[in-house]
Parts: structure tokens; C-alpha cells; sequence
């Protein structure tokens, strides 16, 4: 053999594997990128029992063909979300990513996408432009939600209530600034007032200063946009102050989410809140999802838990509708986009709107004792079809800037 | 060998990386090139100059902010050069502030300034997007493939460290080993201590700004955590790793932290406990950092070797 046929023998080399991959054989190859450290490892920790516990339960297998995934801690930073999903994509070879916490690391990760063309699906990445203003075709977010999409029938169902005066307090980021302008928006055109808003940091330990001056705004009612142990303390302080018993409290979805109410008592009983997901519906896929997933991880589902459970569910029924040709970017985002998922923990039928974000009925649902004595989230009112836009068409509404502090809507 | 043949060698040998490597593993040798840099113009100040900046993390973040910015509107050469420039501006003002003060007070100072970066980032949304971050669209064209990406950083930070080196070696470097060693016999002598600190700052800062806007190619993604913080302590940590005073140490500290990082985590979540220890084992065990540590066993082996 000369120098020639060495090298020609070593770029056929090469190559084989790549054809190989092209035919579709070997396990689809899935990359889930999820905080296991940092300030949301807790979080985290729930999206990979989520995603996990779907995979198990039917064998690691879609569309014929066994499932394998790879997880990576993005250590709640962008930067090192970004340098993760690289890894993912460049060395590990997935099919397509899934997962992320915070909204700054799904955005790097997303950009990162745009050029590579790797699906990435996004449950809990919540910021209202992935899906509105600023979309990429290949991130979709499958099980997921936009930030503003249930703090508009939040704001309508407050409405209906009587109140005509409320305060919000919400984390100082975007996701509070997008939740908080839903609410605002709403109340406001529906002919109520929002009289202060409070922004604070994150990771905020005393709320006195802002409970101090709801306590004499003379408002109906206060809605707060807190996640984590922000809304934990919160939800405390806000009962400890004698204000629970004053002001009825409104909570955005992760205030009242498993993850913070799970360890918490009387205080967090009554606080109201709106989301596509109720851990306490009667509804019967609910249950069975709930029971399941506290016989496996001995608590009740997280929002985060389930969503990446059904997000997974979500691109396995996909992956069926294509035969398990992972590599056909295309057509496997299609299908996606496609699906009409039946047999979601939700019980009902969920599909996407055109631009890539799931329309559900939201539930009002309020904290209360289940039998067992665990606090939950029971439905207490439904509204049918929101989708992100909700009452509002949707390319007119994408002409008003993106909800930050200084717009929240009102003009 | 000579000097300059060893330092020609080992860009050679920088050079020829990408044959051996996947695509994923050139961005990880591009990565630790571009924190090489700012390692590099933090020892400018912390080895030569006796003032260890907490600041320069921000100075860094800045000019990837207004790189990706800037780049909507101008083209990215220009772009590159504006962040740089608002870098040494920005180098300039906390220079101002900081340079008449020394050891712990200048690192407070100097953490205190970097913190407004990060504040003003995380506040001015309709500008910085806050804690989202702004989207770049920079690696288009060739800019898209890994390898000419690394080339293009390892030529600029040629360039760059043959700078540094020639800064701290000229007489300005020299004077500022003797500010380092006492301002006030300097001072007495006849220089200007504040004026040469001031000019070795905006220096540093300048360094720190070219290698933010190399990161802004690689990242093409801006958010508060390039400003915060942590990035100015991964810099510092790097350069002491390498060893505070080596300058090109710098390169085998940032290789050394960003390759632990990125092979421990793929094995245990528990790396950064892994990071910690050996933070803690490199302190106890080479305190003058792994060059450091290695020209003193080569140099106390010469120094046997001649007095058998």
C-alpha cells in the first residue's frame, strides 16, 4: 500500500461512521442539560427524576429504537450552560437537546442552536420571546410555558373577585418583569389598577421594607412573583407581618410550586395561583402521574418534574410518528410540532400555536391540605384555551415592546 | 535554546493543536487561550505591579457587552476595537479611583467597582437584556468553524503576550517592580508612583478588554455572569495557579482550571468540590503556582548540578 491508498483507506475511515449515522442505527442520543449546582440545583435535580422516571417507565425505548441520555450540570451560568451543550452536540453527538432552569442559560444555549440547527427542547425555559418576537425554528418549547402566558387569567379571575387595587412584588429578572406585565396588562385594560409595583433582588432574606409599605398601600390584594427560597420567605414573612389574614395573596406559579410549599406549613394555605398543572386535580391521569412519581422519588411532582416528564412524553410520541429517525432534524420538528399529545399527566389534549409555545386549560388552584396532610395546589377555577397571546392577536401584540420594569403594559 | 526559539516552539506547537483535536476540543483550547489572556493582564498587575485587581472580570465582561452590541450597527472589526477601547476607558476611570491605595484596600476597591459593572448590567435592561443577556450573531462565515476561530485567537494572543512581555520587561516594567517592592524608595527616587500604577492599569485593562472582545467570537453571548464577580476570582485564580509574576504562566493556569472544570464535571457533580481541593492542594503544595513551582526545581537542580 503507498503513501496514497494509506490515506484514502484512512478517509473512508472516517467517513463510515458518518454513513452509518445517516441510516439511523444505534440509540437515539438525547443531551439534557439541567442545573445540578449553583443557586437552582434543587431544581435541577427534579427536571432529571422528571425526565428520567418517563424514560424508565417505557424501557428507554422510542419509536423503536433504545434511548440513551446524557446529563450535564449547566451549574445555573450561561456561560457554562453554553460550554455543556457544545460538548453535547460537538463530541457526545446527540440527536437533540433538552432541558435548562433559568432563562439565561436556555437563551446562550438557544443562540448556540441557531447555528448548529440541534433541536432543543425547552419545558421550563419560560422567556416570553423564545416563542414570540425573537423565535428560532429548531427550539421549541414542548410541555412548556411562556413566562406572561397565566398571570392574564390570573389577573381576570382577580378581577372577578372585586378587587380593583393590587401591589405586586416580584424578583428584580425578567421572568418577574414578564409575569408581573401579564398580570398588569390585563388588570389594567379590565379596568382595575395596579397602584405599586416592588422589584427586588434575588435572593432577598427580609421583606420587611416591602411588606412594611403593602401593609398601608390600601390594596385588595398582592400578587408576587417569586421562585425558590425567595418565595418561601415571602410567603412567611407576608404571614408572620399579620398580612395573610389583611390581604388576600396572589402567587405566580412557582411561588406556590412543590418545590417551595413542600416544606413549608399554615402559612402557605390559601395563597392562589394559576398554571396548566395542579398536583391536587381530581382529574384522573393527574393522580395516577402524582401517585407515581411519589411512590419513585417520595414527594409530590414539581413543575419541574412534570414538565420534563411530559416534554419527554412529548418528543417520544414524535419520535413514534417518524420511526425513530432522530437524525431527520426536519421531520422530527415537524412531528413535534405536529403532535397533539393525548396522554399527558394533564388529562386533556395539549397542542402548540403557531409559534411554538402549548395552549392548555389553566387551572386557579388554591394551597391546601391534602388527606395525607401535604400541602397541594387544588383547582379552584378553570379557564379553557390560554395560549400565550391569549385575548390579544397575537403579530399585533408582538408590536408592543417585551415586558421589562418600565413597560408593563400600560401605556 | 534561546528564549525567543522556546516561546517560537511553543506557538508552533500551539499552532499545530487543532490536528490533533476534535472540534469540540478546539473550542475548549480556544476558551482557555482567550482566559489565558486575561490571566496574563491581571499578572501584569498583580506580579509585577504589587496591586491584585478584583475588577478585571468586569473590565473583560464589558467589552464582550459592547462588542455583540456594537456589532449590530458596525462591522466587527470596529466593533472589536470599541470594546477594547471602552475596556481602557473603563480601566482608566477605576485606575483613577483605585491606584492610590495598596494591598487589601486596593482589592476591595477594585471588587466594589467591578460590582457596579455588574449591577449597572443586571439593571439597564432596554440596553443589556438584564439577567437574559444579549444574543450575538458573530460567528458567521469563516468565523463559524472552530479551528480558524483558534487560529485567529492564538495569532491576536501572540501578539498580545509578546506585548505584555515586552511591557513588563521594558523600563516602565521595571519601574513598576520597584513600586512593587516599595513605593516609597521610588518615590523617593524621583518617580511618579500613582502616574506609572495609572498607566500600568489602564495597560492591564486594555489586555483584559482585547481578550473580552475574543471571548464575545467565541461565546456570541452576553450575560451578567461575564461581568460578575467570579469571573474576575477565575482570572485571578488562574494566574496564581500559573504563578503570580511568571506572566506565561498564566496559559498553564487557565489550562489547568478550565480542562479540571470541564473533565471532573463529566464524572461527578461534585466538581466543584474537586475544583476546591485542589485550589487548597496547589496553595499548600506550590504556593508560586505551577510554573513557578517548576523553574524553582529546574533552577535549585541547576544550582546543585553546580556546585558538584
Amino acid at each position: 500500500m503507498n503513501r496514497r491508498t494509506l490515506l484514502l483507506a484512512g478517509a473512508g475511515g472516517l467517513a463510515a461512521p458518518a454513513l452509518v449515522r445517516a441510516q439511523g442505527t444505534g440509540p437515539i442520543r438525547i443531551g439534557l442539560l439541567a442545573p445540578l449546582t449553583g443557586v437552582v440545583a434543587s431544581g435541577g435535580r427534579e427536571i432529571v427524576e422528571g425526565f428520567q422516571m418517563y424514560w424508565e417507565s417505557v424501557g428507554k425505548r422510542a419509536g423503536g429504537r433504545e434511548v440513551e441520555t446524557t446529563v450535564e450540570d449547566d451549574a445555573s451560568n450561561p456561560d457554562t450552560a453554553l460550554q455543556k451543550a457544545r460538548r453535547l452536540v460537538e463530541q457526545a453527538n446527540v440527536h437533540f437537546l433538552f432541558g435548562n432552569l433559568l432563562a439565561n442559560t436556555g437563551l446562550a444555549v438557544a443562540n448556540y442552536v441557531r447555528n448548529t440547527g440541534t433541536p432543543y427542547f425547552i419545558p421550563v425555559i419560560a422567556a416570553d420571546d423564545l416563542t414570540q418576537r425573537s423565535r428560532i425554528p429548531n427550539v421549541v418549547r414542548v410541555a412548556g410555558y411562556s413566562a406572561s402566558q397565566f398571570s392574564r387569567p390570573m389577573a381576570d379571575w382577580a378581577f372577578k373577585q372585586g378587587w380593583r387595587r393590587v401591589a405586586t412584588v416580584s424578583q428584580d429578572y425578567t421572568f418577574g418583569h414578564e409575569q408581573c406585565g401579564g398580570f398588569t396588562q390585563k388588570f389594567t385594560e379590565l379596568g382595575g389598577r395596579v397602584t405599586q409595583q416592588f422589584w427586588h433582588p434575588l435572593n432577598t432574606a427580609d421583606f420587611s421594607p416591602y411588606l412594611g409599605q403593602l401593609a398601608n398601600a390600601g390594596v385588595d390584594a398582592v400578587f408576587a412573583m417569586e421562585t425558590g427560597a425567595d418565595a418561601t420567605r415571602l410567603i412567611q414573612q407576608y404571614n408572620s407581618f399579620g398580612l395573610k389574614r389583611r390581604i388576600p395573596l396572589m402567587g405566580s406559579m412557582n411561588a406556590t410550586d412543590q418545590s417551595v410549599i413542600r416544606t413549608m406549613g399554615t402559612e402557605a394555605e390559601g395563597v392562589v395561583s394559576v398554571a396548566h398543572f395542579a398536583e391536587g386535580s381530581t382529574n384522573p391521569a393527574t393522580q395516577a402521574f402524582v401517585a407515581e412519581y411519589e411512590k419513585r422519588h417520595q414527594k409530590l411532582p414539581s413543575l419541574y418534574g412534570f414538565s420534563h416528564y411530559s416534554g419527554a412524553l412529548w418528543v417520544a410520541e414524535a419520535l413514534k410518528k417518524v420511526e425513530g429517525r432522530a437524525e431527520d432534524r426536519d421531520a422530527l420538528l415537524k412531528a413535534v410540532r405536529e403532535t397533539e399529545l393525548a396522554g399527558s399527566p394533564l388529562g386533556e389534549t395539549v397542542r402548540l400555536d403557531g409559534y411554538g409555545n402549548p395552549v392548555y386549560t389553566a387551572y386557579v388552584r388554591r394551597v391546601e391540605r391534602n388527606a395525607r396532610g401535604q400541602l397541594w395546589n387544588v383547582p379552584i377555577a378553570t379557564y379553557p384555551n390560554v395560549d400565550q397571546f391569549w385575548s390579544y392577536e397575537a403579530e399585533a401584540y408582538m408590536r408592543q415592546p417585551s415586558y421589562s420594569r418600565s413597560f408593563q403594559g400600560v401605556r | 535554546m534561546t528564549a525567543a526559539a522556546s516561546a517560537a516552539a511553543g506557538v508552533l506547537a500551539l499552532a499545530l493543536l487543532p490536528f490533533a483535536l476534535s472540534a469540540f476540543h478546539v473550542g475548549v483550547a480556544t476558551e482557555i487561550l482567550i482566559f489565558a489572556l486575561l490571566a496574563m493582564s491581571i499578572d501584569v498587575l498583580a506580579g509585577f505591579a504589587g496591586r491584585t485587581p478584583l475588577c478585571h472580570g468586569a473590565i473583560f465582561g464589558t467589552s464582550t457587552y459592547v462588542v455583540i452590541l456594537s456589532a449590530h450597527a458596525i462591522p466587527l472589526p470596529l466593533a472589536m476595537l470599541a470594546g477594547i477601547g471602552a475596556a481602557g476607558l473603563l480601566a482608566l476611570l477605576f485606575g483613577v479611583i483605585a491606584v492610590r491605595t495598596s494591598g487589601v484596600y486596593f482589592l476591595l476597591l477594585t471588587l466594589a467597582l467591578g460590582l457596579i459593572v455588574w449591577g449597572v448590567c443586571l439593571r439597564w435592561t432596554a440596553v443589556t437584556g438584564g439577567e437574559n443577556g444579549v444574543r450575538g450573531d458573530l460567528r458567521q462565515g469563516w468565523l463559524a468553524d472552530a479551528r480558524a476561530l483558534y487560529w485567529l485567537v492564538l495569532a491576536a494572543g501572540t501578539v498580545l503576550a509578546a506585548a505584555m512581555w515586552r511591557l513588563v520587561r521594558s523600563p516602565f516594567g521595571l519601574t513598576l517592580r520597584g513600586i512593587k517592592d516599595s513605593p516609597t524608595r521610588m518615590q523617593a527616587l524621583g518617580h511618579d508612583v500613582a502616574r506609572h500604577l495609572l498607566l500600568a492599569f489602564v495597560a492591564s485593562g486594555l489586555f483584559a478588554g482585547a481578550a473580552g472582545a475574543l471571548y464575545a467570537l467565541y461565546n456570541d453571548f452576553v450575560s451578567p455572569t461575564t461581568v460578575a464577580l467570579p469571573q474576575s476570582v477565575e482570572g485571578l485564580l488562574m494566574a496564581i495557579a500559573g504563578g503570580v509574576g511568571t506572566l506565561f504562566g498564566a496559559l498553564a493556569g487557565a489550562a489547568l482550571l478550565i480542562g479540571l472544570e470541564l473533565f471532573v464535571s463529566a464524572w461527578t457533580e461534585r466538581w466543584p468540590t474537586v475544583l476546591g481541593l485542589t485550589a487548597i492542594l496547589l496553595m499548600i503544595v506550590a504556593p508560586e503556582g505551577l510554573v513557578g513551582k517548576a523553574g524553582a526545581i529546574m533552577g535549585s537542580r541547576r544550582s546543585t548540578g553546580g556546585i558538584r
